[in-house]
């Protein structure tokens, strides 16, 4: 069996949640199939410049052939074009050319994956949002096999990704939420889906005091890791943890690790480490006696799945569905919506070790059933198993002519957004008090 | 407060979120919920949206001030099918209709037409919406307004009410400290009197704050005397002096105070006995006013003088307030 994984950057340096998904799945299925990475040569997920050469390379015994991109991402342009279509009655033609703005625009993969098709069996389009995986995807549909990495965000609710939900071969979805957004906004129900998600490689034996002891840290500490950008909720946790210091406990220490977008608060109970080597996450993960996500938009955290299997609790934001139904599935992890409720449940964390040791057990638990790497390879062995069985039922909608393009007939992606339920499903399920 | 009810074995985060929600509720009482929060909102705010609801005329001033709003007048064109062949010259009509088809063959005149059609009715909805936008604008303008108006107005009420408020505490403190002090003279006074009952045995005891005898007291005050000789008054001021301290700790009486008595003492004795300028019934000396007055101060002085009525109003404050009405004499003599 010969698979391409297409994704929009590739690399062992490259630490985006998609694209580290990719990396990890292509390296997985590696032993048990031949696989070929299709993507840019870029790695900057906003310019996409070109900084790697073209061609092809070798990375963790998984071939990788880079393309260039054609332009790189002007931002005036793309912010024109993300108002007129998330705001305003549009056309498709206003859709394709924000999806042309956005990048990163790489039609030799296009190209590529249009010639030789034939030569794999299925193509793994990872990120729905980007330019390679609406037109690879369109370019071999009854091969295409979609990882949606999709977040609530305004781009779900544009025309253009619809028909390529419905008319991929099947869809590998990273939660029961994201199943059920996609199933609402496209109806797509009868096309082939699981809920896989993505193992992680935890380190086996981490260090918790080697971890304490390199950088000073005493005492009880809540981690976060990730990018510190006001987009993924740190702005709120900054100003619910200085609160929570003064208002409740001033014992508790709030680590950070990752690159900082953001001005971090003096606080002496605020330390940012920077960025850290996977090592080093692992042990500051051992040692934390929780996990703070506060991430409002999220298709899967990693990095809570990684907390579970080292056995420790999260706390995460509850407007983002996804989080909040991951705790809920789970049993192992709070949940908060306003200061008081962050207040309280990092209170009960902190002070009550039963809560705190049941949740990280139950957590550990959870991840061995659902994203350990065997559960996760078998699922989509099976979905390909699953798919070889069946012909592939409908080819994918030709593109509209040039009037068709630019008739302003499509609603702004906000409004389609805002119509989509929300909420967490919980036991499979979308949970009953999903909200129209 | 309940504390969460775990077991390591069964960890439930529903239960455990509801159980977080409802300390969040005991603490602050009551858990709105958004909707309702805007509801309160809603109701706090509708007395301001409403103009009729307003009381001053303020609003109608500021309107007649501000010039009245017409929409201006926007230049804009009409653009119909016909409009590119449209002329005054009949003939030349009929020409550009006949030599239409031709026309068609080197360009496409329909999507301008449509285009321009367009735009001319987006003018006109736009000049429309300008207005109504400018027209809702000044709507609110004159809502703002009155509204910081209300809120200058109520602050005003209220920094007069926090005034006046002010004063009344003081005026109450005033009174408890007034009426704590007689209530202080009264006790002494009755110590005092149940230290000049005819026993035999009672000058060998010691005071008894709760034993008085009213009777024995009543008929002692109309028997003692009435003045005292010049040459008694030195030899009672010096130990007066003295005691003063010891007397003044079991009232937690300040030197302030005892100053405030001493001053009203020496303002009575310039113009003479209480009872004398009221017209009381027994004329009463300096010594016996400053032996009442000073009841608190020197015990000696309880054992040798007794009170009478003007002392009872010295000592009550009746002349510091004349509203106070002065303890009832005739309630002492029985």
């Amino acid at each position: 069996m010969k698979l391409a994984v297409v994704v929009q950057r590739y690399g062992r340096q490259i630490n985006g949640g998609a694209e580290l998904h990719a990396r990890y799945i292509a390296e997985h299925l590696a032993k048990h199939a031949q696989i070929e990475v299709l993507t840019t040569c870029a790695t900057d997920y906003v310019t996409w410049r070109n900084e790697l050469p073209a061609g092809t390379e070798e990375i963790n015994g998984v071939t990788v052939r880079r393309f260039r991109v054609k332009h790189e991402r002007d931002p005036n342009v793309f912010g024109k074009r993300s108002e007129r279509v998330f705001e305003g009655r549009h056309s498709i033609g206003d859709e394709l050319d924000w999806l042309d703005a956005e990048g990163p625009t790489a039609p030799a993969i296009v190209d590529h994956l249009t010639k030789h098709a034939a030569d794999y069996d299925y193509c793994l389009f990872f990120s729905y949002r980007y330019y390679h995986a609406y037109y690879g995807a369109r370019a071999t549909a009854s091969r295409a096999v979609l990882v949606p990495t999709a977040e609530r965000d305004e781009a779900i609710g544009l025309h253009i990704f619809h028909d390529v939900f419905r008319s991929v071969r099947a869809v590998m979805y990273n939660s029961p939420e994201e199943r059920a957004m996609i199933h609402a906004v496209s109806g797509n129900d009868d096309v082939p889906g699981v809920v896989v998600g993505v193992g992680s490689e935890v380190a086996a034996n981490p260090q918790p005091s080697r971890f304490r002891q390199k950088h000073d840290i005493r005492g009880p500490f809540a981690i976060y890791v990730g990018r510190i950008d006001q987009n993924k909720g740190c702005t709120q946790l900054f100003e619910f943890f200085q609160g929570y210091l003064r208002d409740v406990s001033d014992k508790t220490t709030l680590v950070l690790i990752g690159h900082s977008l953001l001005p971090i608060p003096t606080h002496p109970r605020i330390r940012h480490l920077g960025f850290v080597d996977e090592a080093d996450k692992y042990d500051a993960l051992a040692a934390a006696d929780l996990l703070i996500m506060p991430s409002y938009f999220e298709s899967l955290s990693m990095v809570a799945l990684e907390a579970w299997a080292l056995g420790k609790p999260v706390l995460v934001n509850g407007k983002c569905d996804v989080l909040k139904g991951q705790c809920l599935r789970s049993n192992a992890g709070l949940f908060y919506e306003n200061y008081a409720e962050f207040a309280e449940t990092l209170r009960a964390i902190e002070t009550n070790r039963w809560l705190a040791a049941s949740l990280g057990r139950n957590g550990r638990q959870y991840f061995k059933e659902h994203y350990d790497w065997p559960v996760v390879v078998r699922k989509y062995l099976d979905m390909f198993e699953r798919l070889k069985k069946e012909a592939p039922k409908k080819s994918i909608e030709p593109l509209p002519g040039w009037f068709e393009r630019r008739r302003q007939n499509l609603p702004a992606a906000n409004e389609v957004l805002a119509a989509i339920p929300s909420g967490p499903a919980v036991h499979g399920k979308t949970d009953a008090r999903r909200r129209a | 407060m309940p504390d969460f009810n775990v077991r390591a074995d069964s960890v439930n985060v529903e239960q455990i979120m509801e159980q977080i929600r409802a300390r969040i509720r005991e603490k602050r009482g009551v858990d709105y919920t958004e909707a309702q929060i805007r509801e309160l909102a809603a109701v706090k705010l509708e007395r301001f949206l409403d103009p009729s609801g307003i009381r001053s005329d303020l609003l109608e001033q500021f309107r007649k001030v501000q010039p009245p709003y017409s929409p201006p007048e926007l230049p804009n064109y009409a653009f119909e099918d016909s409009t590119l062949y449209e002329s005054h010259r009949g003939p030349l009509r009929l020409i550009r209709k006949l030599l239409n088809p031709l026309l068609k063959l080197f360009f496409n005149p329909n999507p301008l037409i449509q285009a321009l059609h367009i735009q001319a009715r987006l003018n006109t909805m736009s000049a429309e919406r300008e207005a109504t936008r400018e027209a809702a604008r000044r709507a609110s303008d004159q809502l703002f307004y009155e509204l910081i108006h209300n809120l200058v107005i109520e602050t005003t009420r209220m920094s007069i009410e926090v005034k006046n408020l002010k004063m009344r505490v003081e005026s109450i403190g005033s009174r408890l400290e007034f009426n704590e002090r007689r209530a202080r003279a009264l006790e002494s006074a009755v110590v005092y009197k149940s230290e000049e009952s005819p026993s035999p045995a009672a000058d060998s005891r010691p005071p008894r704050p709760h034993a008085p005898a009213p009777p024995q007291a009543a008929s002692h005050v109309e028997s003692r005397p009435s003045a005292a000789t010049p040459a008694e008054r030195p030899s009672e001021a010096a130990p007066r002096g003295d005691q003063a301290p010891q007397a003044a700790a079991p009232g937690g009486e300040g030197p302030g105070q005892r100053s405030r008595r001493r001053r009203r003492r020496r303002g009575r004795r310039g113009r003479g006995p209480a009872a004398a300028v009221m017209g009381g019934q027994a004329p009463q000396t300096d010594e016996s006013v400053a032996h009442g007055d000073d009841q608190a101060d020197s015990l000696s002085d309880r054992e040798s003088d007794a009170p009478a009525h003007d002392d009872l109003e010295t000592i009550s404050g009746a002349d510091a307030h004349p509203t106070e009405p002065p303890p009832d004499p005739e309630s002492h003599e029985g």
